[in-house]
């Protein structure tokens, strides 16, 4: 041990005594999460023995993974302290356009790519806005989830456009066993959760969502950073909404529709603290885990689906809930 | 001026008021009687104590022990409003109010207790502000909003609310740091007039000269105690300093000769429309260039500018003889500039961030050549850094924010030391720190300077600005007004050059 | 003329100004559209909206935003509606009284959690937003409330009129806005909520109860919502689970963010909403005239929304930079 690292008997007057190491580590939300996955696992194997097969688990997470890949990068920028709501309008506009350009007599590769261009175009709007005008984002991204949603209300009607056949069935795809967008899921928490815990840009969010101000003070060039990760969720949003339209087989407006309250959900279920400044991609990693558990469970447990929307309702107040007070309770 | 009466009864008493925040004492054993009809002066160091028993006089903070007595009753003001109605006002450093109603409306709120549904009397408030205005002798619109005032403006509307609640003890916290001395006459002038109805004013400072001006008895607060209270006749300016510091100010600041190297930062016509004009100056390697002048002469301005965080106009910047483009903070790092703000904790700290966190966070290439931190390093370096400004903390990895004020300090310090820069630019670097960390800056700063670096220190300050520093410049309303090296810098020379000129021509 | 109306009153002629060239502009291409039974139909698309609007405005003066004034709206239109169904004996007007009541209550549970909890009213009124649809549902068990079991006289109140022609819920309308105004401007705890949105961290010095006045506002603009929720029975002549008042929340925000409410709070005005409900009313109205599909409505919404942001954003950023030239050195 240092010398200067004495062990928290007696603090030095300057400071005050630090906390156990073993309570930095497992008194966070994380271990919250956990432990409500693990109680998820336990309820819901009562109700059905299929939810002890893991391949069921894995099915039914292809329902929801493409929030969760959303969610993912959204517990960043709230992290960062932004917050954005506009995701899901976005992966209807963008999957409208994919599906409206294809009809048009567009060839695949170049459909996607409308898709995914329009999805960037979208996250583009959203970050001059924010960072751009320095508008609160919260209201911005209102605005821009009206916005989106409405202009693919006008471009699709109240109509399904269809998608052809070899695009469709993403969420049927195995591979290794396991369904593609699952092994997406997982790819991408791995590959975010390296960036944000172990690299330079990772520790840069959570400067910035700390204190913004001392964080330019710093070098740190926040404004380039917050509109890096805008774009990218308009990017990983128009991807979600090119899997969600391979899974359904057909485009609607409504396409996704409710999507960001799983999504604010997911990350704040993970501890990510709303005012910015903390959270982990492995938090929101189990509680998209969790949160299928629970809307698995509401389903096979022959719940309404406007139960499941009130119990939805209700966690994310919880999940708020708790999260802010284990904070405060570990800060002095 | 008559001689302060003493009567013989007090108007307030504090017996053995004492406050602890967070395990730590900042205030021990306080006695104090006020007496009415007087302006009493509490006097010291910045974390002296004296603001931290004004806000327990004023309801802000509980006493950990202790008793107030009003009037030989005994009171427990447990919070502001409580103080209000006792007749207790506090007129922050920085005015409270609500920028975005009017001046009358902010007069009037708070002070009736009334039915929720109760009907505003407009017409009655706006006649009943602008008496008030017209009693302090101030020309403010009422019906205007807060938001469009000046801080001195600001600051008579509190001062009016005291009125108005017809407030018999009166205090200030550091009123004068945002005026021009044509309005700290007006206010010495509103001062003196409630005092000689019967009101007692505390005036809480650490400025000697405006003591002296205005204060009938003086307390003298040092490291959480109080010294000593005297009529402000019978001490001498000396004996104060020697109690308020308990050294003679001549035996702890000083600074070592350093021989000086070539210009290292260069600055012509710096202008930026409404901040400041026409700035420019030099700074050598091995010099300490202090900047002196009132709050908002555009001094921060200057050094944002110069460090990128918002940029000038127009102008030129040259670092060690080369013309430098500096756009963004990032700019500045690499071009071998550093910054300390002032107010760290809205600039400086990440407060819930582990403090060998803080410590690095100015030097990502150190920690992560190639993206990835290298969490060896990073804890080296912190280590490396807490050993050598003597950083007191439990561990590296608890959160800044349990830091004292000063070690927080030390590590924004460290913190810019890891870049290794060539210039320093330091606002303010010792406020709010108490005395003894004061001196470990104090030789800190004169330790880079020796080692060949540029240090342009802002401070308002004089005794700082007068011993530590080769050269002064003063700023003045966005200019430049004084370049005074060593020799020429005196307390006058300093303030005159501070002074704004259209001050000086409204008193004259 | 002090500065404040100066300010505001700038505000105000430029949304009238506004509607003016949008009523002219659509006038040119479709004529009708500047006669008095337009001026009905659109007046007739605007009490709701103005109702929620005038308790949206409270909520975000004090600082705070509510988006579940639409999931309200719907659940409490579902609650008069059930009893309009399943208990026609009851005196009808006791429908308001449901509506109101439980409106505010649902408004008193989101000011509670936001007070208590001291958490971000946007996410919490998220959550709830939720909740209360999934309620609404529950509660109908999914089942519509047909036009034959709303009272004919609700029905009436908007189409017949006590006076020069003009239906109850018009009128009704009115008299909220005017009760507000008059609420927000001349009663002690109504400059509280400015005072409250202008600086939270002052409030509770100057003696102000904090809990107090957020409650209320949740509750008012609960209890608003309430209204407008019966109103849309009275208006429309149906309920149902899943439509009613959906998407409400975002016609309010538009039309408060136009009427210059400002989202940092403190600042806000009743006219200035009123004329932000009209204008989009008058947007809402030519869309059919012009041909344009209803379904383009939410996205002019967001666009609205975008764009008042913007023009706020440019115009403040005048203002600040003149300030700064005028020499606040």
């Amino acid at each position: 041990m240092s010398p200067i690292e004495s062990p928290a008997v007696a603090a030095p007057r300057g400071a005050a005594p630090a906390r156990p190491m073993w309570h930095v580590m497992l008194v966070r939300p994380e271990t919250m999460t956990l432990a409500l996955l693990v109680l998820g696992v336990l309820v819901a194997s009562e109700i059905s023995p299929y939810f002890l097969d893991i391949r069921y688990i894995l099915k039914s997470f292809t329902l929801s993974a493409e929030f969760a890949i959303v969610a993912l990068v959204l517990t960043m920028v709230i992290i960062s302290g932004e917050i954005d709501l506009s995701p899901a309008s976005n992966m209807a506009l963008s999957a409208c356009l994919f599906a409206y350009a294809l009809q048009a007599g567009a060839p695949m590769p170049l459909a996607i790519g409308v898709g995914l261009l329009a999805g960037l175009a979208m996250g583009a709007l959203n970050a001059f806005m924010i960072i751009g005008l320095q508008l609160p984002s919260i209201i911005v991204t209102i605005g821009t989830l009206t916005l989106y949603r409405g202009l693919a209300q006008v471009i699709a009607g109240d109509k399904s456009i269809r998608v052809p056949e070899s695009f469709t069935g993403v969420d049927t795809a195995l591979l290794l066993g396991v369904p593609v967008p699952v092994l997406i899921f997982m790819a991408l928490s791995l590959a975010l959760g390296l960036v944000l815990g172990a690299t330079i840009f990772g520790r840069q969010i959570y400067l910035i969502g700390t204190n913004e101000i001392a964080a330019r003070h710093a070098g740190v060039r926040s404004r380039r950073i917050k509109t890096f990760l805008f774009l990218a969720m308009g990017l990983v949003s128009a991807v979600a909404g090119l899997m969600t339209a391979s899974r359904l087989g057909s485009v609607r407006y409504d396409l996704g529709i409710g999507g960001e309250l799983q999504m604010v959900l997911m990350a704040m279920l993970g501890g990510t603290y709303i005012f910015g400044g903390r959270g982990t991609i492995l938090g929101t990693f189990l509680a998209a885990w969790l949160l299928v558990i629970v809307t698995t469970g509401m389903i096979v447990a022959d719940w309404l689906p406007a139960y499941q929307l009130c119990v939805l309702g209700v966690l994310l107040i919880l999940s708020i809930v708790a999260t802010n007070i284990i904070y405060s309770r570990t800060e002095r | 001026m008559s001689e302060p009466t003493v009567t013989s009864a007090p108007l307030l008493s504090a017996r053995g008021i004492a406050k602890q925040f967070a395990g730590v004492e900042v205030l021990t054993d306080v006695d104090l009687d006020l007496m009415p009809g007087e302006i009493h002066a509490l006097l010291g160091e910045n974390g002296a104590g004296k603001s931290t028993f004004a806000k327990i006089v004023a309801g802000v903070h509980r006493p950990t022990r202790g008793s107030l007595t009003l009037i030989g009753r005994a009171v427990e003001v447990s919070n502001p409003i409580v103080a209000q109605k006792l007749g207790i006002t506090l007129i922050h450093q920085e005015p409270i109010s609500f920028p975005d109603l009017t001046v009358a409306e902010n007069l009037v709120l708070g002070r009736h207790a009334g039915a929720p549904l109760a009907r505003v009397p407009w017409a009655q408030m706006t006649r009943d502000a602008r008496k008030l205005m017209d009693l302090l002798g101030v020309a403010i619109d009422v019906t205007q909003t807060m938001r469009g005032l000046s801080i001195a403006d600001q600051q008579m509307v509190e001062i009016a609310r005291a009125l108005a609640s017809d407030s018999r003890v009166i205090i200030m916290d550091e009123p004068t740091a945002p005026l021009t001395p044509k309005e700290v006459a007006t206010l010495f002038a509103i001062a003196r007039r409630l005092r000689d109805e019967g009101r007692t004013l505390i005036f809480i400072s650490h400025r000697l000269e405006e003591v002296r001006e205005l204060c009938d008895r003086v307390t003298i607060f040092r490291d959480g105690r109080k010294i000593a209270t005297e009529g402000i006749r019978d001490l001498d300016d000396a004996a104060i300093i020697r109690q308020m510091i308990g050294r003679p100010l001549k035996e702890y600041m000083h600074k070592p000769g350093v021989a000086l190297g070539d210009v290292a930062l260069k600055v012509t016509n710096l202008t930026s429309p409404g901040l400041f004009r026409d700035i420019g100056f030099e700074v050598r390697k091995g010099e300490i260039v202090g900047l002196g002048g009132l709050v908002g002469a555009g001094r921060t301005d200057v050094a944002r500018a110069l460090f990128g965080v918002a940029p000038a106009a127009s102008g030129a910047i040259e670092i060690h003889g080369k013309p430098a483009v500096i756009a963004d903070p990032t700019d500045a790092i690499r071009l071998g500039l550093a910054f300390v703000p002032e107010d760290r904790a809205v600039a400086g700290i990440f407060r819930t961030l582990p403090v060998e966190q803080n410590i690095t966070a100015a030097a990502p290439g150190r920690i992560a050549p190639n993206g990835f931190i290298r969490r060896a390093v990073e804890r080296a370096l912190a280590r490396e850094s807490v050993a050598s400004l003597r950083i007191r903390l439990a561990t590296l990895r608890q959160p800044i924010g349990e830091l004292s004020g000063g070690n927080q300090q030390k590590a924004i310090l460290a913190r810019w030391l890891l870049t290794d820069p060539s210039i320093l630019i330091l606002d303010e670097p010792t406020r709010g720190i108490d005395i003894g960390v004061k001196a470990e800056f104090y030789d800190q700063i004169g330790a880079l300077a020796a080692g060949g670096r540029a240090i342009l220190r802002i401070s308002s300050e004089l005794p700082e600005l007068l011993a530590l520093c080769d050269r002064v410049l003063v700023m003045s309303e966005g200019r430049l007004t004084a370049n005074l090296p060593r020799g020429l810098a005196t307390p006058e020379t300093i303030m005159r050059a501070a002074v704004p000129r259209s001050a000086e021509r409204g008193a004259a | 003329m002090n500065r404040i109306s100066r300010l505001l009153l700038r505000r105000e002629a430029g949304i009238l100004v506004m509607i003016a060239l949008f009523c002219l502009a659509v006038g040119a291409v479709k004529p009708h559209f500047l006669t008095l039974d337009s001026l009905q139909i659109v007046l007739l698309l605007v009490p709701l909206t103005l109702m929620g609007a005038m308790g949206q405005m409270m909520v975000i003066v004090a600082r705070h935003v509510d988006l579940s004034i639409g999931s309200i709206l719907g659940l409490t239109a579902m609650a008069s509606g059930m009893m309009f169904r399943y208990h026609p004996e009851v005196w009808w007007p006791l429908g308001f009284v449901l509506s109101i009541g439980i409106g505010a209550l649902l408004g008193l549970a989101n000011g509670a959690v936001v007070t208590f909890f001291r958490l971000p009213a946007i996410i919490v009124t998220l959550g709830t937003l939720n909740l209360y649809r999934g309620l609404t549902f529950i509660m109908s068990n999914a089942k519509q409330i047909d036009r034959q079991y709303v009272p004919v006289e609700l029905k009436a109140m908007s189409q017949t009129s006590p006076i020069f022609g003009i239906p109850w819920i018009i009128l009704m309308s009115f008299a909220v806005a005017l009760a507000t105004y008059y609420f927000v401007m001349h009663t002690r705890i109504g400059r509280q909520i400015y005072a409250l949105g202008s600086n939270p961290v002052a409030a509770p010095l100057r003696g102000i109860d904090v809990t107090k006045v957020t409650l209320l506002v949740f509750t008012l603009s609960g209890a608003l919502s309430g209204l407008a929720g019966i109103m849309y029975a009275s208006r429309w002549g149906f309920v149902n689970p899943s439509n009613t008042g959906a998407g409400f929340e975002f016609q309010v925000i538009a039309a408060v963010v136009i009427g210059g409410v400002s989202i940092n709070g403190g600042v806000g005005a009743v006219l200035g909403t009123a004329l932000g409900v009209l204008l989009l009313g008058c947007v809402a109205a030519a869309l059919p005239l012009l041909g344009i599909p209803g379904t383009t409505q939410n996205a002019i919404y967001g666009a609205v929304i975008l764009a008042a942001l913007l023009i706020d954003r440019l115009v403040r950023r005048q203002g600040q930079r003149g300030a700064a030239i005028r020499g606040a050195a």
